[in-house]
């Protein structure tokens, strides 16, 4: 993080953009430079190499086949590792989540090598897809509304002893496990299953990611009430029977 | 060919009776037209059904994401040049609904059949067909739909040694994937705006390249066929090198586009592009589509964007600002449940546009306008739209369900 400016570095869209993800990228650009703040987003592509130097890292979901392109091309580049050892922030969802772990199973079936950024294992559940809005609660460390968003995946993840759940579910699958959890996070790096775009259903996890890129406890405040109604009728949707 | 095949057999006979008497109560129950019930008693009854009534037609398939039901209108137009056309011309696409419009058109020459993408392989073996036209592949109804390359993969090993003649778009990846398999293909060269399904090789997983109309894969070597059909601006080239214009009420690129592969399917049939192309003239709207219907002392023009490419497609057609825009999202099942590709449709083409905002759906578009930085306005009804809207044209964007909600409300 240099002066007023935040490079935002969104991963593989080429592979991993198949869910709306973009909807991140623009939701963390939108609320940066609503506090002032100079955005310098860089989307990079998978015959392109990992900027190093990156505030914040985007990664999001894909079907099977890209996720294992994006794992060998990204254990292959090792700017991401570099990246977060320089202690950048990292935020991945559902396929790119599975990919910042240990391993998961690839479209071939096979263990698929991740990038070990988080403690985190993941593999293919038998039964049905998880799909559907989820309603959850955030670990209450990180300070955030309930969490509301949609999910669409058959993965099961299951976190080791440096790993925190990121959020409870009350309605949803999450990580699959059976045990309420529902995404991971560390200090710097943070995965979910969260579809909607998650940022544009939860618009303060984006703040908490410039909150931490820019090392400070506080910003400005945004004109939310779009966000506020969203999240409104969301929750109410997934908390009424069908 | 038509004409001189067995008539059909007293069972066959039997099922097409009773799924017309089927198809008749639905209708006199006010449950819709009733094709798609009367096709499911009838294949009950005879599952052989579709392929026997499709033995006395020479038959064309239309499949894709987007422009299959304006494609399969334009080339029934055009083929009517040379005989009678029974045609799904409802968008009832499944077999179902393929086998009720056949039973349907007992002195038809041709049977013009749109088929849903995830039916075609199998459709496919059933009638036939002497002609495939297949137009492009993108992300669409992502909480239930299978991979969009897995259905590319699909269509490859479907239609792998087929007879039909193929007609394919040779500017979509995933099309060329899918197509060639089959022995015989023509390729068209037909465009394709929305280019983000298709960046990873279908073959070997490379990435792409796409400069300027071209594309190959860095990688394997696979790349773009060279078209014996192009689309030109306002003109289609055909294999000889003339040049045919394309006049068509139906407005945009995309519809340039399905015209140029309907003078290509045309062609297979024996119908030379001037008489195709003078025929397609005649469409004006489909299935509601494209319509310009009066309301509240407005006009609106009813344009239906199911998916990103479709929500690309459209931005390039409609009238510049100051024209007011209402658009209208739902995600009920037949939209798909999942509203995230709505991130993936720049919204900031509408930029100088009054918007309104309506649909089941119209927090998230809210939500993706605000953060697009546009203004808008988001209104219970289309009626309140419309009156705050200044008079004149009105373009009206709505998906699946949204749009057969606003048809309703406009009497279309």
């Amino acid at each position: 993080m240099s002066d007023n400016s935040l490079r935002l570095v969104w991963i593989y869209p080429d592979l991993l953009s198949t869910y709306g993800d973009q909807g991140n990228a623009l939701v963390v650009e939108r609320r940066a430079r609503q506090r002032g703040l100079d955005v310098h987003r860089v989307d990079v592509r998978s015959d392109q190499q990992i900027p190093t130097s990156g505030d914040i890292y985007l990664i999001g979901g894909g079907e099977d086949r890209p996720q294992r392109l994006a794992a060998e091309r990204l254990r292959r580049d090792g700017g991401l590792e570099r990246a977060v050892s320089n202690g950048a922030i990292v935020f991945s969802v559902c396929a790119g989540y599975q990919i910042l772990g240990h391993e998961f199973i690839n479209d071939l079936g096979e263990r698929e090598q991740g990038l070990g950024l988080l403690d985190v294992v993941s593999t293919r559940g038998e039964g049905e897809r998880c799909v559907g809005d989820v309603l959850g609660d955030i670990d209450e460390r990180l300070g955030l509304p309930p969490l509301t968003g949609f999910e669409n995946h058959q993965g099961i993840t299951h976190l080791g002893p440096t790993a925190r759940p990121f959020a409870r579910t009350r309605i949803g699958k999450g990580n699959g496990t059976g045990d309420g959890t529902e995404g991971a996070y560390n200090d710097t790096v943070f995965g979910t299953y969260m579809h909607g775009p998650v940022l544009a259903r939860n618009p303060l996890i984006a703040d908490l990611l410039l909150k931490l890129a820019l090392d400070v406890n506080a910003l400005p405040p945004t004109d939310d009430r779009w966000y506020e109604a969203l999240r409104a009728e969301r929750i109410a949707s997934a908390t009424q029977p069908a | 060919m038509a004409g001189n095949t067995e008539p059909l057999s007293p069972r066959a006979k039997l099922a097409v009776t009773a799924g017309k008497a089927a198809a008749a109560v639905s209708r006199a129950a006010g449950r819709g037209s009733g094709s798609v019930i009367g096709g499911k008693v009838a294949l009950k009854l005879d599952p052989d059904l579709l392929g026997r009534l499709a033995q006395h037609l020479d038959v064309v398939l239309v499949s894709a994401t987007n422009g299959k039901t304006t494609t399969t209108r334009l080339i029934a137009e055009a083929l009517r040049a040379s005989g009678p056309v029974v045609s799904n011309a409802l968008g009832a696409n499944m077999p179902a609904g393929i086998t009720s419009a056949l039973a349907g058109g007992s002195d038809a020459k041709y049977g013009v059949i749109e088929v849903d993408e995830k039916y075609l392989a199998g459709v496919a073996r059933d009638v036939t067909p002497k002609a495939i036209a297949l137009l492009n592949l993108s992300r669409d109804q992502l909480d239930r739909a299978a991979e969009t390359r897995m259905l590319a993969e699909k269509w490859r090993e479907g239609l792998s040694g087929t007879k039909a003649v193929v007609i394919a778009n040779a500017d979509d990846p995933l099309i060329v994937w899918a197509a060639s398999s089959s022995p015989s293909v023509v390729w068209v060269a037909a465009g394709q705006e929305w280019k983000d399904d298709a960046w990873s090789c279908p073959s070997c997983g490379g990435v792409m390249q796409r400069p300027g109309d071209d594309w190959f894969c860095g990688e394997c070597g696979f790349r773009r066929p060279s078209p014996s059909w192009v689309l030109s601006g306002d003109h289609v080239l055909d294999p000889h090198g003339s040049a045919w214009p394309i006049h068509l009420q139906l407005p945009g690129r995309a519809n340039k586009a399905n015209a140029a592969t309907s003078a290509a399917v045309a062609a297979v049939f024996g119908v030379p592009p001037q008489v195709a192309l003078e025929r397609m003239y005649e469409v004006q709207a489909v299935a509601g589509r494209y319509d310009i219907v009066q309301f509240q002392e407005r006009e609106l023009r009813l344009l239906l964007a199911k998916n990103p490419a479709g929500w690309l497609e459209t931005f390039s057609l409609i009238n510049p600002p100051p024209t007011p825009v209402v658009l209208a999202v739902n995600a009920r099942g037949a939209d798909g449940t999942d509203t995230s590709w709505l991130w993936d449709v720049d919204y900031t083409r509408l930029a100088g546009h009054p918007i309104f905002v309506l649909g089941d759906r119209k927090l998230d578009l809210a939500v993706r306008l605000e953060v697009a930085n546009l203004d808008f306005r988001v209104c219970e009804t289309l009626d309140e739209a419309v009156q705050l809207a200044p008079p004149g044209l009105i373009e009206t964007i709505a998906n699946y369900t949204a749009f057969q909600d606003l048809r309703r409300r406009v009497g279309n």
